[in-house]
């Protein structure tokens, strides 16, 4: 299915809000079970770059697409594909940690549920693999049926991205998913994602340019809605071809 | 100069400050009068029992059963309708096209109509058209079954009323389930409809409720719906089916103050039952607004 070793390929992709081109025809090449990170100042599109590769841009009015999103080989933006078992298969975890205003245990069964695994037995073994993959069990096994709003902020996240991985899917998109969170639960969250890269594919959006440094394997630059420079992210934070990447990673605008 | 603007200005307090008073007082004086009047008469056995000797004497129970049942049937049958209409116009129509203006234009106007019209609409559709209808349909025209005055004629009748009340509350409701909670259960490959369904409507569910019990409230108070499509002068019984007519609390008011055999005897009672209807209202109402409170409050946090 998959090419090269190529997940997504993003081919003369351009998304508008109205009249507003938000993003301006960017091609770029995810590669499978490494951890791209989209950087850039804000309102530069990476968060609707984001957003297009698992349609969530269909929710807002007036929103229009130009270009290819290649998921393995399908454009997700063809008109026979189904976007409900597109975001199954591409999963976002977002910068506002958003659990529903349920039981731990049901937050995490959700996606499971609504695709009409009903087994206890076979939800029990989800949760606990989930929530051991995203770094959460020892701290919540005891109290699964508490509500998830009383864990804190980072334990928040982390559910989040176990209800995520709960429907098994082959892409996580994270939307600044640690922009919230204090240094120690950012550490966690990193950490974690080192080690899901293993058996996903992950596309990161960050602010903190450490926080790229450190994740992630190759880095996008965008900037005004373009893309700018994609490279190794070694290559991005030591050598960046554009002037304007250096002027960014280095903090002289932004 | 300067002694006439603050002229002005004293006068300015003392009227707007006397207009807010007397607002005050009229509730005061009404709500005084009601209660003082109407509390010694108002025993158990005044709850509990069946108007007696033509009226004059014997307690209100039919009309608090009919009420109860009155509202209970209404919102069965106009909260699903309500609630539904709201889901359409918050989650599925686009707030610019056209049919979603129209219903909403439509409920504005409903919301507009004065409840007589309400009543004699209940009258001649659901009496005269639906039940006449269903009369020859099943028996021929032989025996008046469903083709005259019943409860069920007139809940439907009162449902009609408050569509709006409900509407507007569960839409409202409904705004305050954060975008973040639709977009999650969206990420997690649930349909819209699964979206709305575990998501959309728990989160919203106390505004429902308090739709409903808006909706309750308003249509204990009203009298006019259910003046030709149900209610009775007198019942000593309560309503067995949904094709019986019953006695009703603001109807039984209406007609104890103006169609009393011995006006001076039913006074009491008038006064009792006037109460009664007030208390349930305000109960209705305070249970209501402490609800949407909690929605508030939830949807700052």
């Amino acid at each position: 299915m998959t090419q090269n070793g190529l997940k997504i390929r993003t081919q003369s992709l351009s998304v508008f809000y109205g009249a507003k081109q938000a993003i301006k025809n960017v091609t770029l090449d995810i590669r499978v079970n490494d951890v791209t990170a989209l950087i850039g100042p804000s309102g530069c599109g990476k968060s609707t770059y984001l957003r297009a590769l698992n349609r969530m841009n269909d929710l807002i009015d007036n929103s229009r697409i130009e270009g290819k999103v290649m998921l393995d080989d399908v454009n997700i933006y063809d008109e026979n594909v189904d976007v409900v078992e597109l975001r199954k298969r591409v999963g976002m975890i977002f910068q506002k940690s958003n659990p529903f205003p349920k039981s731990i245990y049901d937050n995490v069964s959700y996606g499971p549920r609504i695709n009409g695994t009903k087994n206890k037995s076979a939800l029990d073994e989800i949760v606990e693999r989930c929530l051991r993959h995203a770094a959460l069990w020892d701290e919540v096994k005891d109290e699964l049926h508490k509500s998830a709003l009383a864990l804190s902020g980072g334990q928040q996240q982390r559910l989040c991205i176990a209800r995520a991985l709960a429907v098994n899917p082959e892409v996580l998109l994270m939307d600044e998913p640690a922009s919230a969170l204090d240094p120690i639960a950012t550490a966690k969250i990193e950490e974690l994602i080192y080690q899901l890269k293993e058996y996903y594919t992950i596309v990161i959006v960050t602010h903190n340019m450490q926080q790229a440094a450190r994740v992630s394997d190759l880095t996008a630059f965008f900037y005004l809605g373009q893309l700018i420079e994609y490279d190794e992210t070694k290559k991005i934070f030591t050598m960046p071809k554009e002037k304007q990447t250096e002027e960014y990673i280095t903090g002289r605008f932004g | 100069m300067k002694s006439k603007k603050n002229y002005t200005g004293a006068l300015v307090v003392g009227i707007t400050g006397l207009c807010a008073a007397a607002v005050v007082a009229l509730v005061i004086i009404v709500m005084a009068n009601i209660a003082s009047e109407g509390a010694p008469k108002l025993t158990w056995e005044f709850l509990t029992g069946a108007p007696t000797e033509g009226m004059t004497s014997g307690g209100i129970f039919p009309a608090i059963m009919g009420t109860f049942l009155l509202v209970v049937i209404m919102s069965i049958a106009g909260v699903p309708i309500g609630t539904i209409t709201a889901i359409y116009l918050s989650e599925y129509a686009s707030s610019k096209s056209v049919l979603a203006r129209l219903i909403r234009f439509a409920v504005n106007t409903l919301a507009g109509v004065p409840a007589i019209v309400f009543g004699l609409f209940g009258l001649g559709f659901f009496v005269q058209f639906v039940g006449r209808g269903l009369d020859s349909l099943f028996t021929g025209d032989v025996e008046l079954r469903w083709g005259q005055p019943n409860i069920l004629w007139a809940s439907l009748t009162m449902a009609l009323l408050t569509l709006p009340v409900v509407i507007v509350s569960v839409e409202e409701a409904i705004r305050t389930v954060p975008r973040e909670l639709r977009e999650a259960s969206l990420a997690l490959g649930a349909t819209k409809w699964q979206t709305i369904r575990k998501v959309v409507i728990p989160n919203s569910f106390t505004g429902i409720l308090t739709g409903g019990i808006l909706a309750v409230s308003r249509g204990a108070g009203e009298v006019a719906p259910i003046l030709f499509t149900g209610a009775a002068y007198f019942l000593p019984h309560l309503p067995s089916a949904l094709s019986d007519q019953f006695m009703e609390l603001g109807y039984h008011v209406y007609i104890m103050a103006t169609q009393s055999p011995d006006v001076e005897a039913t006074r009491g009672i008038q006064y009792a039952t006037t109460l009664v209807l007030l208390l349930l209202t305000f109960a209705l109402n305070f249970s209501a607004i402490f609800l949407r409170y909690r929605i508030r409050k939830r949807s700052v946090a």
